[in-house]
């Protein structure tokens, strides 16, 4: 160590600055620990805010505005044509939206006394933390929490140099409107930018690797979607792979793995995200991320080196900003020596698509793979008079139950608002209710959470 | 074609045994002498060990049950068929995971929370703040029998737990399905009617690990904490110059040896303290605090503690009083060696009336024992030690035998144990005396 070097001594440092980073320091603050986040950006919020959940949500409210201007013309209302002013977008979406959240968690850490401390967080053992960048320090530590968060995924054997080649990050700077965009794959990302860019007036081709657009998830409950982005996009090619890229022009040429070619203004790579755990000295440490990069973890969060525990989507699936956000205060909790546990049952799920897709739990093709006795609700949208009202009944709400205590193991939801109202249905997992709880509560009428009451009385009559 | 296993003799025209509980499920490969079950017979508590390897193919009894000598307990499958014959290993990998419960008797904490069948994503059903409750009463969820609505584990079955009693019987028929009470690993002791505090949370000053209790050392525990809890103990310590005893049993060892006996101390304070017990009947007598009683035994049975791999286990020699030494010393030697084989038959355990404890052979200068209850007293023997001892003004050699006689303080008072710890060494002291039986 070079003489003059700044070393400070904190009883827990947190590496990056995202949701799992920023609620477990300031639990940790919370609980009197002295704290402090090293982030590379120097600021919180971390891909969530900066790059993704936030600014593709600000944009997506903005598509499905303008698909409630398509759809009223059905109630006899004519806007006309939109027209969008792209710079005063980005700066909405910029300044009011995501500036004013950052402003809002930084004057938080403030008031938690929990300092940010901008550069590189590199391990240079478990005791010790090296700050690269503007200023360079060492932080000793007693406790070391990994945020560092995820990435956007190459595509394999593609290079991503040209700008016209974007992942979410770039998309969701909104350089352009392109006139043509391919967006590779067919997870919640690219059906959510991918919607985005349509509403905005871009011509959409998707193209999905596997058989379905989001894979994993319940076709009862993508069904709907599917139909909607038929509508949305050009064209849907599933059992697509990319073979190649390659700019001809001021346009770009894709050719796909049976042989066919398109020519686009733009492309939109979505194909997953990776762990951010390279680079970080972690084999100083006792952690060992796997081939993937995931640094494994157990119920308090703590990695093989009993000194430094792991949030988030560095610790791999499901990367979403809610699990980080409990991970993060389950470590705090721990830390402080709390009988802490991420011992939850459920970590719901939404695409923010027109119309949303939301679950948790059991679904009903898990429970067949693994012979479990239940019984499914499924709660056709076009008998909600919510739903009428609306001018949407193709949503549906389905339920997974045991088949004999009646406990729900499972809710999935499709159609607008299906992200708030799967919070009920998590609630319900998370705490064993049975149908007949959920039947037996008033819902309000007319709403859309009438369609998880009357799920659950189907479920009350006889198989 | 099954083998069927049947409720063996239990000794003493005992006609039937309680279970207590059933140490292994239908379709787990057990090992030879792993436990199977738990039986009680008068205030005994043996686990009847698998008189073969093999797979349990039905279990035909219930925790509770009362079962006559020679009825079935369990069919295991036959070994010829092809899951017996399969090599314990590969068979094992196979098998159901309540499996990795039973087989070869406990497992470690980790392995047994592991392994939660029923559960939806390995959670029990119950509410985030009940799972929180249950991490910090230190109650594993999954044994938990849930009383709530579609099995759910309430607050209340937690704190019912944590107290060590048996959550309520669900009311609703389906709640056994969703949260087996078996099989339990690591369980709390039996309460001896003092609540202890919660614990701090170790984790916080450095890493801990949890290993549940073995059946022998949490009957042990069990016993102890009864014992100490319940019987005003008190101690009296004496000692016996053994000099002359010492050079007998030197001069005996090989003589004793050609006859196939290796010559003890021990069988001489069994005699000792058998004929002590003679003339003071309240220290081979049991309390009956419910009567207002003192129950006075008519036979000297004396038990010996042995230490063993396993835990500490008492085995009792019948009639001391009556036996010679030579066939004492035999009778123990035989004993010993059948309790640390973990072949001693519930005969061999029971009916104690006053326990001698040798707690010299690692060193030390003394111990106070506690009580095997529901006895009177213990006599604790520490390692003899050739000592300076002054007699006519002179300084002589001499080897003296630490003891020290805890005793039941409701029973006794501290001159009944002195007259009778002096009783004691008054026989050691005289070993011609004890001779004259050999």
């Amino acid at each position: 160590m070079v003489m003059g070097d700044l070393v400070r001594e904190v009883d827990v440092a947190v590496v990056g600055g995202g949701p799992g980073g920023y609620s477990a320091a300031f639990r940790c603050a919370e609980l009197g620990l002295e704290t402090v986040v090293v982030d590379a950006s120097h600021r919180l919020g971390g891909a969530c805010l900066w790059e993704g959940c936030i600014p593709s949500k600000a944009l997506l409210h903005v598509a499905a505005v303008l698909g409630e201007v398509e759809r009223a013309k059905d109630f006899g209302v004519d806007f006309g044509e939109p027209r969008i002013a792209l710079d005063a977008l980005r700066k909405w979406k910029a300044e009011r939206v995501v500036g004013k959240l950052a402003r809002g968690l930084a004057a938080v850490a403030k008031s938690k006394g929990v300092e940010v401390v901008g550069g590189r967080g590199v391990f240079e053992d478990s005791r010790a933390l090296r700050v690269e960048g503007d200023a360079p320090q060492k932080i000793r530590f007693t406790h070391a929490v990994v945020a560092t968060g995820s990435a956007p995924a190459p595509l394999p054997g593609l290079a991503l140099a040209r700008d016209r080649v974007m992942d979410s990050t770039a998309a969701l700077e909104l350089p352009d409107v392109p006139e043509r965009l391919l967006v590779v794959g067919g997870g919640y990302i690219g059906l959510e930018l991918g919607q985005v860019y349509a509403a905005l007036g871009s011509k959409v081709t998707l193209v999905e690797m596997t058989d379905g657009l989001l894979p994993g998830v319940d076709r009862d409950l993508v069904q709907p979607l599917t139909r909607r982005c038929e509508k949305l996009f050009v064209k849907i090619r599933l059992d697509t792979t990319v073979a190649s890229l390659s700019e001809r022009g001021s346009q770009i040429e894709a050719r796909f793995g049976d042989g066919d070619t398109i020519a686009v203004d733009r492309v939109l790579v979505a194909v997953g995200r990776r762990p951010v755990s390279a680079d970080l000295g972690l084999e100083t440490t006792r952690v060992r991320p796997d081939a993937r990069g995931v640094v494994a973890v157990d119920e308090q969060c703590r990695t093989a080196d009993p000194r430094i525990w792991a949030v988030g989507d560095v610790t791999g699936e499901p990367m979403l900003a809610h699990r980080a956000m409990r991970q993060g205060k389950v470590a705090a909790e721990a830390i402080a020596g709390r009988p802490a546990a991420l011992d939850n049952v459920v970590v719901p799920a939404v695409v923010f698509t027109d119309p949303e897709v939301a679950w948790c739990g059991l679904t009903e093709a898990r429970a067949q793979r693994e012979g479990r006795r239940v019984r499914i609700a499924k709660f056709q949208w076009a008998a909600s008079g919510r739903a009428a009202t609306l001018g949407r009944a193709d949503g549906v709400t389905k339920l997974v139950a045991d088949a004999d205590t009646g406990r729900v193991l499972g809710v999935g939801i499709v159609g607008p608002g299906a992200g708030e109202l799967i919070a009920e249905g998590a609630l319900a997992v998370e705490t064993a209710l049975t149908a007949e709880d959920l039947a037996a509560t008033i819902h309000t009428h007319p709403t859309l959470s009438e369609t998880l009451m009357e799920a659950a009385e189907t479920l009350l009559r006889p198989a | 074609m099954a083998r069927p296993f049947v409720l063996p003799d239990l000794g003493e025209g005992l006609a039937e045994a309680e279970i207590v509980k059933v140490l292994v499920q239908e379709g787990d490969l057990v090992r030879e002498d792993a436990p199977l079950l738990e039986v009680e017979t008068d205030k005994a508590t043996v686990e009847i060990p698998s008189p073969v390897a093999g797979r349990v193919a039905k279990i035909h009894v219930q925790a509770g049950q009362t079962v006559k000598v020679g009825a079935v307990l369990v069919t295991f499958e036959d070994e010829g068929g092809r899951e017996g014959a399969a090599p314990l290993g590969t068979t094992l990998a196979r098998s159901a995971p309540p499996a990795a419960h039973t087989v070869g008797g406990r497992q470690p904490a980790a392995a047994a929370t592991a392994v939660a069948p029923t559960r939806e994503a390995g959670r029990a059903a119950a509410t985030p703040a009940t799972r929180r409750l249950a991490r910090e009463l230190d109650v594993d969820l999954q044994i938990v029998r849930g009383t709530g609505s579609g099995g759910r584990v309430t607050d209340d079955d937690v704190r019912s737990a944590a107290a060590g009693g048996r959550p309520p019987a669900s009311a609703r028929p389906g709640a056994e399905r969703v949260a087996p009470e078996q099989p339990a690993v690591a369980k709390p002791l039996a309460p001896v009617g003092v609540e202890p505090p919660a614990l701090p949370r170790f984790e916080q000053w450095g890493p801990v690990e949890r290993q549940p209790l073995s059946h022998l050392r949490r009957t042990i525990a069990e016993r102890m904490a009864l014992s100490a809890t319940l019987i005003p103990h008190v101690t009296h310590f004496d000692r016996a110059d053994i000099t002359e005893l010492d050079a007998i049993i030197r001069r005996n060892v090989e003589p004793a040896r050609e006859r196939g006996v290796t010559l003890t101390l021990t069988s001489f304070l069994l005699k000792a303290a058998a004929l002590a017990l003679h003339e003071h009947p309240q220290f081979n007598a049991s309390l009956d605090p419910a009567a207002g009683e003192l129950i006075l035994k008519r036979y000297y049975h004396l038990g010996v503690a042995v230490a063993t791999d396993r835990g500490l286990i008492v085995p009792v020699i019948r009639d001391v009083d009556g036996k010679p030494l030579l066939e004492l010393q035999r009778e123990l030697a035989a004993l010993a060696q059948r309790v640390r084989d973990g072949k001693a038959t519930l005969e061999d355990l029971r009916g104690g009336t006053f326990t001698i404890t040798n707690i010299g052979a690692l060193g030390g200068t003394g111990a106070i024992p506690i009580i095997n209850y529901p006895e009177v007293a213990i006599l604790g023997v520490a390692r003899a030690r050739e000592e300076p001892v002054v007699r006519e003004g002179h300084i002589v050699p001499r080897v003296l035998l630490p003891l020290s006689l805890a005793f039941d303080h409701r029973v006794a008072d501290g001159a009944d144990a002195a007259r009778f710890a002096a009783a004691i060494v008054r026989r050691l002291e005289r070993p011609e005396q004890l001779l004259l039986d050999w």
